[in-house]
């Protein structure tokens, strides 16, 4: 019998195949695998830790060494939306317990000798973040998409200086320039109001959401607006029938990288509102214990401040994830 | 329907000029084809009489009216666009249903749902009416964009190259599709193409374009037989036209670098150089033939062969029906056809031969 390198007619034995070349994909998978969950426990464990400290009751926070398995409270979710007094003397405490009107958080709060004297600042701060944020999202997202459109479809004179020049504006740190916008704020009354800082955040957010979204509407081949204006759209109605569910992908991760930032901005809102418009970032340091720091207070807060930022993120997950664009036009 | 004009239209991009001084007028229930190479102005003529482009110059009439100020929308115009863009977010049946639903003609349901019905087994599409348009193959999408043209009574169809993304069977076969589903809807229709098989089998009549220019209008057979120029000459049919060198000496036609002299024709005024342009199937070997040359290639198709003559310093293309016994490095003889020459000034204007 002929051995296979010299018979040319005998059949190929070896795959050539280049994903069939090194390690077996089952290898490698797993080596995936370990390196996800790997990085997924580095990053998740500050927010379980925190999640555990705000559900420790006083005495186990402070414990040492830490203790991993502990019998969870949700103390730390009544001190963070309540304000509170210390009982100046231990009879005072028992004799207030022993009252039969408490309601279950009173009673709660009763057992660390203190007594509830109204709602905290924490649920307004709360919902100062959520109304600025929010507020300042939609704008820059809406502003974004129209100016993006603008952009990618229209002639404009001087359109690269005018992309330059929006983009110029994230060229150096906000921070730089607190002082002066304070004192313009100051100087327009738009300090402490809710229109000031929704301004200031829209203002930093849209230059991001211009570039960001003209990048997926450059990718929308015009011929689909032109098609439906041929079909008897009008221009709006085109954007609004064609382009806006294709554009979704795009406006799902604008949306999500505003609100957090807007969500998130921590100097300006410690310098530009107190307590009528103060948000929750600046709030959250600033969370005073009654008689000593109260770790679990301060992880309640921190954690029910995360959870609208992982809602958001996770009711758009589906559009994050690039790469779902499916095109039904063929370069030709 | 509508008849279509184009007033001296001309589309300047930044410093290049698209269509250039361009007139034209496409009847009623035409088939019209604009053919030409790439960057001719086809397309851009195309979205000009759409709307899409406006023109600097010029006005663009339907049945005689001004559009110039029309939006494309008010046009009432079919687009089939080169690269089908169907919207990929619908389904077929609401890519179908799209224009319909246009603010413009707010038809009641069951209207729609007829019309997309009827155009969807015109074009064979009825199964797939319920799938997303990412999931069709090429041919499918072209029928469903060809759809959503004819689910409306447009005044013109205006079709981008709507085959030539589709493999040579599936172009065939729509070709013929086509042209008969304008026959029975009576439509006018210009149809755009840079090939010139498409051109020559579909049209009524076609324009040749090159640089914003027309070069020539008239039937397939006018365009074949009397092509204006060495242009249109060369872009229409093939193999291409022989075209060679030649000067008048002494009342007789020379072929340069070759033997091949041929008589004069009466009702003809010749300047002393011109080109002669032959079409392969007018160049026939026979035994008996008055030209002699040595084969240097043939390209047997089934149907017929191509042979290349070479006769002197020119090589000539013949067209010979059928698979041929003639070999390479044969020596052979043949005769031109001689009341199909084509005479071409040097600059490439054709020498028209007054009626003999």
């Amino acid at each position: 019998m002929a051995t296979r390198a010299s018979a040319p007619n005998a059949p190929v034995t070896i795959s050539t195949r280049v994903d069939k070349v090194g390690l077996r994909p089952k290898v490698t998978r797993a080596i995936r695998a370990l390196v996800v969950v790997i990085l997924t426990v580095l990053i998740l464990l500050p927010v379980v830790w925190m999640v555990m400290t705000s559900l420790k009751s006083p005495s186990d926070v402070v414990a040492v060494p830490p203790k991993i398995i502990f019998e969870p409270s949700i103390e730390s979710f009544i001190f963070l939306v309540t304000e509170r007094v210390q009982f100046p003397t231990r009879q005072e405490a028992d004799e207030f317990r022993a009252r039969d009107d408490l309601k279950w958080y009173e009673e709660k709060v009763a057992e660390r000798g203190q007594k509830i004297t109204r709602v905290g600042d924490f649920p307004k701060q709360l919902r100062n973040s959520f109304i600025i944020a929010g507020t300042s999202t939609i704008f820059s997202v809406l502003f974004g998409v129209l100016s993006a459109y603008a952009f990618s479809r229209f002639k404009i004179p001087g359109e690269g200086d005018l992309l330059f020049f929006i983009l110029s504006t994230r060229m150096l740190p906000p921070v730089a320039v607190t002082i002066p916008i304070f004192l313009m704020y100051r100087e327009l009354g738009l300090d402490n109001t809710y229109f000031g800082l929704i301004l200031l955040y829209t203002t930093f957010n849209l230059s991001f959401s211009v570039w960001l979204l003209k990048g997926f509407i450059d990718e929308i081949p015009k011929e689909y607006e032109e098609a439906a204006l041929v079909d008897g759209y009008t221009r709006l109605q085109a954007f609004r029938k064609v382009v806006l569910p294709q554009a979704v992908t795009g406006i799902a991760a604008t949306t999500v990288f505003c609100f957090i930032f807007a969500w998130n901005e921590y100097a300006f809102a410690a310098m530009l509102t107190s307590d009528a418009t103060r948000t929750a970032p600046p709030s959250i340091p600033s969370i005073q214990g009654v008689g000593r720091i109260e770790w679990e207070t301060i992880a309640a807060a921190s954690l029910v401040f995360l959870m609208p930022v992982v809602i958001v993120t996770f009711a758009l997950r589906k559009h994050l994830l690039r790469g779902v664009t499916f095109g039904a036009i063929r370069k030709g | 329907m509508s008849s279509i004009t184009l007033q001296n239209i001309t589309k300047r991009f930044g410093e290049k000029t698209a269509l250039n001084d361009l007139s034209l007028t496409i009847q009623d229930q035409e088939f019209f084809v604009l053919l030409g190479p790439t960057g001719a102005g086809k397309t851009t003529s195309l979205r000009v009489i759409a709307g899409l482009e406006k023109q600097d110059t010029g006005d663009v009439l339907f049945d005689g009216n001004s559009m110039t100020g029309a939006v494309p929308a008010e046009r009432d115009v079919a687009f089939v666009f080169q690269q089908y863009s169907l919207y990929p977010n619908m389904s077929v049946f609401d890519n179908l249903a799209f224009p319909l639903r246009s603010p413009l003609r707010k038809l009641p349901k069951g209207e729609i749902e007829r019309r997309v019905k009827t155009a969807a087994e015109t074009l064979r599409i009825t199964h797939l009416l319920e799938r997303k348009t990412a999931k069709l193959s090429g041919g499918e999408m072209q029928r469903v964009s060809i759809g959503r043209a004819i689910v409306r009574e447009p005044r013109v169809y205006l079709m981008d190259e709507p085959l030539s993304n589709l493999d040579a069977k599936l172009r065939e076969a729509l070709r013929i599709e086509l042209v008969h589903l304008q026959k029975t809807q009576g439509s006018t229709t210009v149809f755009v193409t840079h090939n010139q098989i498409e051109a020559l089998t579909m049209a009524q009549r076609i324009a040749v374009l090159d640089e914003g220019h027309i070069l020539q209008v008239g039937t397939p057979h006018e365009i074949y037989d009397a092509p204006a120029t060495t242009f249109v000459a060369t872009l229409v049919g093939t193999p291409r036209i022989n075209l060679m060198q030649a000067s008048r000496q002494d009342g007789r036609i020379f072929v340069k670098d070759s033997s091949v002299r041929l008589p004069p024709l009466t009702g003809i005024d010749l300047p002393a150089d011109f080109l002669l342009g032959v079409r392969p199937e007018d160049v026939r070997p026979t035994n008996s033939g008055e030209f002699s040359g040595k084969v240097a290639l043939t390209e047997p198709l089934g149907v017929e062969t191509i042979v290349h003559i070479r006769s002197g310093e020119n090589i000539l293309t013949s067209l010979v029906p059928g698979i041929t016994p003639i070999g390479v490095g044969d020596e052979i003889r043949f005769d031109i056809v001689r009341e199909r020459l084509h005479y071409f000034h040097p600059t490439g204007n054709r020498i028209v031969v007054a009626s003999a």
